[in-house]
């Protein structure tokens, strides 16, 4: 099958073209900057005419850009997120694509209360915290709406990706290790799950490979653990230990105090409400209604995936 | 007194009520008596062709908002019509207050312009009660069933109104109490537990929100006959003596919490209607509807039996003389020691500590005389067969021979266990009723105001002495009513389990058959229930110098000395006991005290294979056992430590081999943890352990919905335990069937995994729990102990765990239940676990 993968240079993105190619599609990337693929085009998600034009040719798209960091102003998000989705929407639609695997986040239904073994309940803009979460909402409104018989379109959740090369969770847990920043929020015993990146990926292309269209789909190990044990996991990979404790409404009055001076900087703050509560509330999911949809299971377990980033570590 | 009565049109109630679905109420007019048309409202879930109509009728101050969820959960071939009556709910509001007489009346034509013609099961509560039943004695013909809910038909002689009701009647405050202030109403609503939500019970209050809507409320508690005189009293006498006659199935369903309709006015209506099936609800109130979660799926489940061929099978079982014809040879419980005293009549039948190290000895001839005369004189004092006596007397020769002199009577012996509290004790004896009580002095506060009569255990000998001139009373017979016992509470109230004579019988023909047992055995009996049945066994028995009540007050050294005093060869002992025993094992001095002994049970709860293997090691020459069973069925299954060491690691805890005439099955686990499977040999299935036996209990007492669905197959006791058989038709018990985890590959006994946390160093004890939506359970290990959880102990634990596990949590210590303070409460520390790993703290 062609398919463009839109995003394709970050962690998940180059794993799931590596994916893709591996089971034989015909893969080329779009994104801003030249990411040494074979098949690539170079633009902007914002910019309809060549999102157009790269979509034009393919029978599927993974629509992985986005802007994902924490803070940045509210403008941005809706560029990248919100209006980059209605632009490779309307591509798929012009060009005749047949299925479009939207990337979104379970970050979009998530409002602030513990999330216990749920499935993927829906995109939820109104109540979700910060600026991502919410343009994620959007967007992925905005692309399951366009589910339709010419164009199947699947939305896929996958929740808490690392892996080795993750620069989000796992060089951040790491640096601040390393440099004793490492603090963990509440009693740090809140279970969540996370998605070792090579199963994110295989769940992408399962995703393109049976397209069910028109639901959201979390995708995750399947295996929730502590905070504190996930984060004293990657710390020791990075041969280094959780410095101690901060209670959650402490870092919960810190994010609100943060997010208030940090303004616009673009620069990721140390922490905002919306980590604090992710950090500290429980969000694991039903996988079993993923696993059959997608005709997918987590190849790499959660001991596999940590031995994995050990030994990227070591090296 | 009246308040200021002002006509009102019948209105249908607003369309938010909580449950309530709006298209079911319906505003129907027809003519009363007096020819004056009159409008109601009902709720009414019509269906065409009905199998069965329920007509429900709410009391005061209710509506027919009371019967929201049995509308909701109809099932499809049943219509359901509730009516507000007349004055009350969303009727029409009378100028004029309306006695019992016309309000049955009034019912019947209401049924008859709703065209209710078919067969009808009357659901009451309250003082719907006289009325329906009113209505069913006017409509016999087609009357199909009667299920009462806390409601009375008479006041019985021997008590006050209740003190709710007087108060409310007191003039001129009922008409404050009742019309001008909602107090009446309020206290209606609040005589309900905690389950009752703002919202409902706001929805059960609509509409009375003001004085004129509560005028009929008044006139209720005004039409309430406390005088022979008052003008409703002869009507509701001839309800009360009328509904002898209603030969149809009939259901009671009671909160015993309710200080308006307590257990005096369920006593009543059982005396009236015998063939009564009953549910006590322990914990509800007098709207036990709200407050017994289940009630509305009993009540369809006793529904769908009205029908059914199972209910045909239940008769015939239920007959004494087809039971007798299949029992055939099983002999009357006193064969025992009435054979011993014939053929060895000085030998000892029972050794008891009689203080500074001396013993008390009671011959056979004595015992027998004893039993003998203690029966005349129980009769002499009013005691006869049918009845019930509570015996809260310690282990010894006096409780053997009590028990013993009631079962030749033909009294059920109830025996409430000192360890469930004073609370517990009077909640037990609430529930079985008896009519007398013997008890030791200090128990003698405990058991007054219950209704029984109360005889000082001091005054048994005097009562024997009183047999001397009474006749032998008549012996029970196979299918009298033996017994009724208590299990243990650690899973809620304790439930109350009747046993007949014949499944005694038959527990005690089981034992000395798989025991081996003959007149050369004695027994040491450090466990309560089983120093009962020595005398039937027709065995010496000997009650060790400790307190039985508390096992752990046992030593090596007094079980030296009560094997020394009898020859004994088998002893019971409950896990705490044999504890003890191993425990205190430097005190006894002379190991080979022990020698005779050629059996050791630890029976009562499990005993792990630790301790078992800690009595071995004390007498050598012993096999060391434990057997399998519960309350409600004993034995099913043993198991010899041998046994347990040559099996190794398994699914749970091995128990053995089913005894002899015992039938084990498995009904499988479904995805939910639901025990839905049908009943299947199959080796290697988790399900829940399903027995049949001859000395199954009988029934659950006054717990017909609980007994329904232990039996759910006829025949069979549904254990509540789960477990697996395995390749050589051993069983293996992995837990409770309350405790699965279900997790999404399927259901998980936690018993199996927290076994192999044994290992772990400093840990004394492991729970496995789930958290997460039934179904999608992760499963959580929570260690007691004082170690912090780092990575290497949760790498171990994993490794042990041999599946999935979220995460280790620990604890200096795990909740344990209030009797047995040995089995973990794992459903409490599922709700910890839960919490904790929710997160924010």
């Amino acid at each position: 099958m062609k398919v463009l993968v839109t995003g394709g240079r970050g962690l998940l993105g180059s794993a799931t073209v590596a994916e893709l190619r591996r089971r034989g599609h015909e893969v080329t990337t779009f994104q801003r900057n030249p990411s040494g693929n074979l098949q690539e085009i170079l633009g902007d998600v914002t910019d309809a005419s060549a999102v157009q034009r790269a979509v034009a040719g393919n029978e599927a798209v993974v629509h992985l850009a986005a802007r994902v960091s924490i803070a940045g102003a509210w403008e941005d998000f809706i560029a990248a997120n919100v209006d980059g989705t209605s632009n490779v929407v309307n591509a798929c639609r012009t060009e005749g694509v047949k299925r479009l695997v939207h990337v979104s986040s379970p970050s979009v239904a998530h409002a602030g209360e513990p999330l216990v073994g749920v499935g993927a309940q829906p995109a939820d803009p109104e109540n979700v915290r910060g600026h991502y979460a919410r343009s994620k909402a959007m967007a992925e409104i905005i692309a399951l709406n366009a589910n339709s018989p010419e164009l199947a379109v699947t939305a896929i959740r996958p929740h808490l990706v690392w892996g080795p090369g993750d620069t989000q969770l796992v060089e951040r847990i790491i640096d601040r290790a390393r440099s004793g920043r490492l603090f963990l929020i509440g009693n740090g015993q809140s279970l969540i799950d996370t998605t070792y990146v090579d199963n994110a990926a295989d769940a992408l292309a399962c995703a393109v490979e049976h397209c069910p269209g028109g639901r959201a789909f979390v995708v995750s190990n399947g295996e929730p653990r502590t905070v504190a044990e996930i984060v004293a996991r990657i710390a020791q990979a990075g041969g280094s230990k959780v410095r101690g404790r901060v209670p959650y409404p402490v870092a919960f009055a810190a994010g609100k105090v943060i997010e208030r001076v940090w303004g616009d900087r673009p620069s990721d703050p140390p922490i905002t409400t919306f980590l604090a509560e992710q950090l500290s509330t429980a969000h694991w999911f039903d996988q079993r209604e993923t696993q059959l949809a997608l005709h997918w299971v987590p190849k790499v377990s959660l001991d596999e995936g940590f031995r994995l980033l050990d030994r990227a570590y070591r090296n | 007194m009246r308040g200021p009565s002002v006509p009102a049109p019948a209105t249908l109630p607003p369309a938010d009520l909580p449950g309530l679905d709006p298209s079911w109420s319906r505003l129907v007019t027809c003519d009363d008596r007096d020819g004056i048309a009159r409008t109601w409202h009902v709720l009414d879930k019509e269906v065409q062709n009905p199998r069965v109509t329920v007509l429900a009728v709410h009391g005061n101050p209710t509506w027919s908002y009371l019967w929201r969820q049995v509308l909701a959960s109809a099932p499809a071939d049943v219509r359901v019509v509730a009516v507000d009556q007349l004055g009350m709910g969303f009727s029409e509001r009378l100028t004029t207050q309306r006695r019992l007489e016309q309000r049955i009346d009034d019912l019947g034509r209401v049924t008859a312009a709703l065209e209710i013609d078919g067969p009808v099961v009357v659901l009451a509560h309250d003082w719907g009660g006289p009325i329906s039943l009113g209505w069913a004695l006017a409509h016999d013909a087609q009357i199909r069933g009667l299920v009462l809910t806390n409601t009375a038909v008479h006041q019985p002689s021997d008590s006050g109104i209740p003190r709710v009701i007087a108060l409310a009647r007191v003039e001129p405050l009922r008409a404050f109490n009742t019309e001008r202030l909602p107090i009446f109403l309020r206290i209606t609503t609040a005589l309900s537990g905690s389950r009752i939500s703002p919202e409902v019970r706001r929805a059960f209050w609509a509409p009375y929100l003001k004085a004129d809507r509560r005028t009929a409320i008044s006139d209720f508690v005004e039409d309430i006959p406390v005088k022979p005189s008052h003008p409703s009293a002869a009507i509701l006498n001839e309800v009360a003596e009328g509904i002898r006659g209603l030969q149809v199935p009939t259901l009671m369903l009671w909160g015993p919490g309710d200080p308006v309709f307590s257990d005096r006015y369920l006593n009543d209506l059982r005396e009236r209607m015998p063939h009564a099936q009953v549910h006590r609800y322990e914990g509800a109130r007098h709207l036990v509807i709200e407050d017994a979660p289940s009630l509305v799926d009993d009540f369809w489940m006793w529904m769908g039996d009205l029908d059914t061929p199972r209910q045909q099978l239940e008769e015939v079982t239920e007959n004494p003389q087809a039971l007798q014809l299949e029992l055939g040879t099983s002999l009357p419980l006193w064969t025992g020691f009435e054979q011993r005293a014939r053929t060895h009549p000085n030998q000892d039948a029972i050794v008891e500590p009689a203080g500074s190290g001396r013993w008390r000895r009671v011959s056979w001839r004595q015992l027998t005389m004893k039993v003998d005369l203690l029966a005349r004189g129980l009769v002499g004092r009013g005691i006869h067969r049918g009845d019930r006596v509570a015996v809260l007397v310690t282990p010894g020769a006096d409780l053997i021979a009590t028990v013993y002199a009631c079962w030749q009577i033909g009294a059920t012996v109830v025996i409430v266990d000192a360890a469930l509290g004073v609370r517990g004790i009077r909640r037990a004896l609430r529930s079985a009723r008896p009519t007398s009580i013997i008890a030791i002095p200090k128990a003698i506060p405990i058991v007054q105001g219950l209704g029984a009569k109360v005889i000082a255990s001091g005054q048994l000998a005097r009562i024997a002495a009183e047999g001397k001139s009474k006749p032998s009373p008549e012996r029970a017979q196979a299918h009298d009513e033996a017994i009724v016992v208590f299990t243990s509470g650690s899973t809620g109230p304790a439930k109350g389990v009747v046993y007949r004579h014949e499944q005694i019988a038959r527990t005690r023909d089981l034992i000395v058959a798989h025991l081996d047992i003959t007149e050369r055995d004695a027994l040491v009996a450090a466990f309560a229930p089983w120093a009962v049945l020595g005398p039937a066994l027709g065995i010496a028995s000997v009650i060790p110098d400790m307190d039985v009540t508390r096992p752990a007050t046992l030593t090596a050294k007094a079980l030296g000395a009560a094997v020394q005093a009898v020859g004994g060869t088998l002893m019971w002992g409950s896990p705490a006991a044999l504890r003890a025993v191993v425990d205190t094992q430097d005190g006894l001095r002379d190991k080979s005290q022990l020698a005779t002994l050629r059996l050791v049970m630890g029976a009562g709860a499990p005993v792990s294979r630790e301790l078992l293997q800690g009595m071995k090691d004390l007498c050598p020459t012993a096999d060391v056992r434990t057997p399998y069973g519960m309350t409600e069925v004993l034995p099913v299954t043993d198991v010899s430590l041998t046994e347990i060491i040559a099996a190794g690691d398994g699914p749970g805890v091995l128990v053995g081999h089913p005894l002899a005439g015992v039938d084990v099955r498995i009904s499988a686990l479904d995805s939910l943890g639901q025990a839905t499977g049908a009943l299947s040999e199959s080796a290697c299935v988790l399900g829940e352990v399903v027995v049949r036996a001859a000395h199954v209990k009988d029934r659950y007492d006054a717990l017909w919905a609980t007994q329904r669905r232990s039996s759910r197959e006829v025949g069979w006791h549904r254990t509540g335990d789960v477990g697996e058989i395995d390749e050589q038709g051993r069983l293996w018990i992995g837990g409770r069937l309350s405790h699965v985890i279900t997790s999404p590959s399927g259901p998980i006994a936690p018993v199996a995994i927290e076994q192999r946390m044994g290992v772990i160093t400093d840990v004394l004890q492991a729970a496995a729990v789930g958290v997460g939506p039934l179904g999608n359970q992760q499963v959580v290990i929570v260690l007691e102990t004082n170690r912090v959880v780092d990575l290497d102990l949760i790498d171990e634990v994993r490794s042990l765990a041999q599946m999935p596990v979220a995460a280790v949590l620990a604890r200096t210590s795990l909740p344990v239940d209030i009797r047995h303070r040995s089995k973990v409460d794992r459903t409490a520390l599922a709700i910890w676990a839960a919490q904790t790993l929710a997160g924010r703290s």
